[in-house]
């Protein structure tokens, strides 16, 4: 599903910054991976690169068999609209529009119909648990409620992967547990899951954790038996 | 590209909706923009028809020329020679300039007229068919003076509307015979023009009254228009051939042609017109300076709003909005206000041109006599098309600018933008 090969990337400035020092990374269908590291690690570039929100030098990306590269800015917003849901740290909803209109937002650059997307938005708040709060606005509702909100958003045009950033960083530990539960939820659909995450015990709830560090993968380990809340890690052999 | 459909406007209309008085005081710039434009191009358009109105009763491309005295003696002629014109210079000027159009001699007496027991002192005029083109004349019953009747030498006779009325007393004068002068005249036509200033003549045919005034072939003066002419210089140009080929046929010294009477209605005409035409690109660099005023105004908000709303835009763009939906987005929303809140000064500025005009003709009618100077303020269509048009590229290019910028956001970055 994500082919990194020797992903290079450095932020052009006065002192140049070299980010990314020739990452390989490799992420399957289903997978549900978190990537941990300290900040400056690179694990943000990464994610943007992940969700075509940026660009790299050189290496080959791979997104869903297709060469991520040097896109114009039209066809990389149609690529996330198509392949990439996000959910932020920060929810990311838009404040003067309902639950549901936020929802409903990537079907409207979709260019579904207004009625269609809304029905469709609906069923996705309910799946969420908030279909009775669909005309509430973000102001209105709790930092989780935001969250299950910002989820719906991302799942609604049906994306190949998620990409959450921080995606429990402004929660207290007990909507971070509903969150994560979500999360979990929407992997087993089978949908590809990425969190970025500084905290170990969201970490613990992914499949597989991978830790950066200068812009390498410093560790790629299977969390077995993720079930059995094991601490056990074993070190996965390369792709 | 999903560029006018209804989700697009519902959007607009939203975001406008956030911010109701930012909205409303962009909108107020472009409304009092165009207002101002519509007022002051009203306005201009009234003067001007004021002024011209009083031009209406002579063709504007007329001229008249009489016999004066010359100065000068040449070719054996004495110096204060009294210069005549003839029906001869008539026929010669009309075959000789191809421009002159209608042409007519003119002769004019007061006399008596009478119809049974009612009698006045009236201007009669010698006139030839061409004199109603010339003049503008309303011939509202019966008919004007025609070809035969100048070939015949009938005597018919033209009455103003109030001489027929103070003789008629409300009888029908067509057909009827009245006496001019002790001889009868039969009444063919009525002429209804609105009398401005003092005597409206009777008309006659010309060689009629060269004959009842035992005149031979002599006209007093005469008027055409001409066709093609439309600079000052050229109108001068053509009053100084007309005075040159008289001054041969007259036998006037060169250097006296002077002593040729001319008058230029088109000259005078032309140089109103150019005052005018001043005025217009005047009063339209002020309307379009107030415009300016307003747009900048748009293009101000509108680089503030993409400011604040850098974080949407990046949230949308993540979400998928591709780069044109984004300035698709902005260049629209600056569009609609601009041609929203431009129409509204529009239709208030017609609206007040409009009670103007009614409120002026209302207390019309008693001015008969005075000089206008302002009348009917309107503007026309093709103007107000015009300023919509410009509107709505204005408010493209008030909204290009900030819509660029916005296209520009990294996703990233704008939502951190917190």
């Amino acid at each position: 599903m994500i082919h990194f090969e020797n992903i290079h990337k450095t932020y052009p400035g006065a002192q140049p910054l070299h980010v990314l020092k020739g990452l390989d990374l490799h992420i399957e269908q289903g997978d549900y991976v978190s990537i941990m590291g300290a900040s400056g690690s690179g694990k943000s570039t990464m994610l943007n690169i992940l969700g075509i929100l940026d660009d790299y030098d050189t290496g080959t990306y791979h997104l869903d068999g297709k060469l991520i590269k040097d896109l114009s800015e039209t066809r990389s917003a149609q690529l996330r609209n198509e392949l990439v849901g996000f959910v932020f740290q920060s929810f990311n909803l838009i404040n003067f529009k309902n639950a549901l209109e936020n929802v409903a937002l990537p079907l409207y650059y979709k260019g579904v119909s207004r009625k269609k997307r809304h029905a469709m938005a609906l069923e996705y708040l309910d799946r969420m648990g908030l279909k009775d709060w669909w005309h509430h606005y973000p102001n209105e509702l709790s930092g989780g409620q935001k969250q299950r909100i910002a989820i719906a958003r991302a799942l609604i045009a049906q994306p190949k992967i998620i990409l959450a950033d921080e995606p429990t960083g402004a929660l207290d530990s007990i909507t971070t547990e509903e969150v994560m539960q979500v999360l979990s939820d929407v992997n087993k659909e089978g949908i590809t899951m990425v969190i970025v995450t500084h905290e170990a015990s969201v970490a613990e709830k992914t499949k597989r954790i991978i830790h950066l560090k200068d812009g390498i993968i410093e560790s790629d380990l299977f969390n077995i038996p993720f079930n059995l809340q094991t601490s056990a890690h074993h070190e996965v052999s390369r792709v | 590209m999903r560029f006018l459909e209804f989700d697009t406007l519902t959007e607009i209309l939203l975001t406008m909706k956030q911010n109701k008085l930012r909205s409303f005081l962009t909108g107020f710039a472009v409304s009092w923009g165009i207002f101002m434009l519509i007022i002051l191009l009203g306005s201009g358009n009234g003067l001007k028809n004021g002024i011209t109105s009083n031009f209406s009763d002579r063709a504007t491309n007329s001229m008249m020329i009489w016999g004066g005295r010359t100065t000068m003696p040449y070719k054996g002629f004495k110096a204060y020679r009294r210069l005549q014109l003839t029906n001869n210079e008539v026929t010669m000027l009309k075959n000789h300039f191809k421009e002159i159009d209608l042409i007519t001699g003119e002769v004019n007496r007061n006399s008596m007229v009478s119809y049974k027991q009612e009698s006045g002192s009236y201007e009669i005029s010698g006139i030839q068919p061409g004199y109603n083109g010339i003049n503008t004349l309303k011939i509202n019953k019966g008919r004007f003076i025609n070809d035969m009747d100048l070939k015949h030498e009938r005597k018919v006779i033209v009455l103003p509307r109030k001489v027929a009325e103070l003789l008629f007393k409300g009888d029908d004068p067509l057909g009827k015979w009245v006496k001019v002068d002790g001889l009868s005249f039969q009444v063919v036509g009525i002429d209804a023009t609105a009398e401005r200033g003092e005597g409206s003549s009777c008309y006659i045919p010309l060689t009629t009254a060269q004959k009842v005034y035992h005149l031979g072939i002599e006209t007093y003066r005469i008027s055409f228009t001409v066709n093609g002419l439309h600079s000052e210089e050229a109108n001068e140009d053509f009053g100084k051939q007309i005075r040159a080929y008289l001054g041969r046929q007259l036998i006037v010294h060169p250097e006296d042609l002077n002593s040729i009477g001319l008058w230029n209605q088109a000259a005078d005409y032309v140089q109103t017109m150019k005052i005018f035409s001043t005025i217009d690109l005047f009063v339209l660099f002020i309307g379009i300076c107030t415009l300016i005023a307003g747009l900048v105004g748009v293009g101000n908000i509108m680089v503030i709003t993409v400011k604040e709303r850098t974080r949407e835009f990046g949230i949308r763009k993540s979400l998928g909005a591709t780069p044109g939906t984004i300035l698709n987005s902005i260049l629209l929303e600056s569009v609609v206000v601009t041609t929203l809140f431009g129409y509204v000064g529009m239709l208030f500025g017609i609206g007040i041109l409009e009670l103007i005009s009614m409120a002026m003709g209302g207390q019309g009618g008693g001015g008969e006599s005075n000089m206008q100077i302002f009348a009917n303020p309107t503007v026309d269509l093709k103007v107000v098309l015009g300023a919509t048009l410009l509107l709505i590229i204005a408010g493209l290019i008030a909204g290009y600018i900030p819509a660029r910028k916005a296209v520009r956001i990294k996703p990233i970055e704008a939502m951190r933008a917190e």
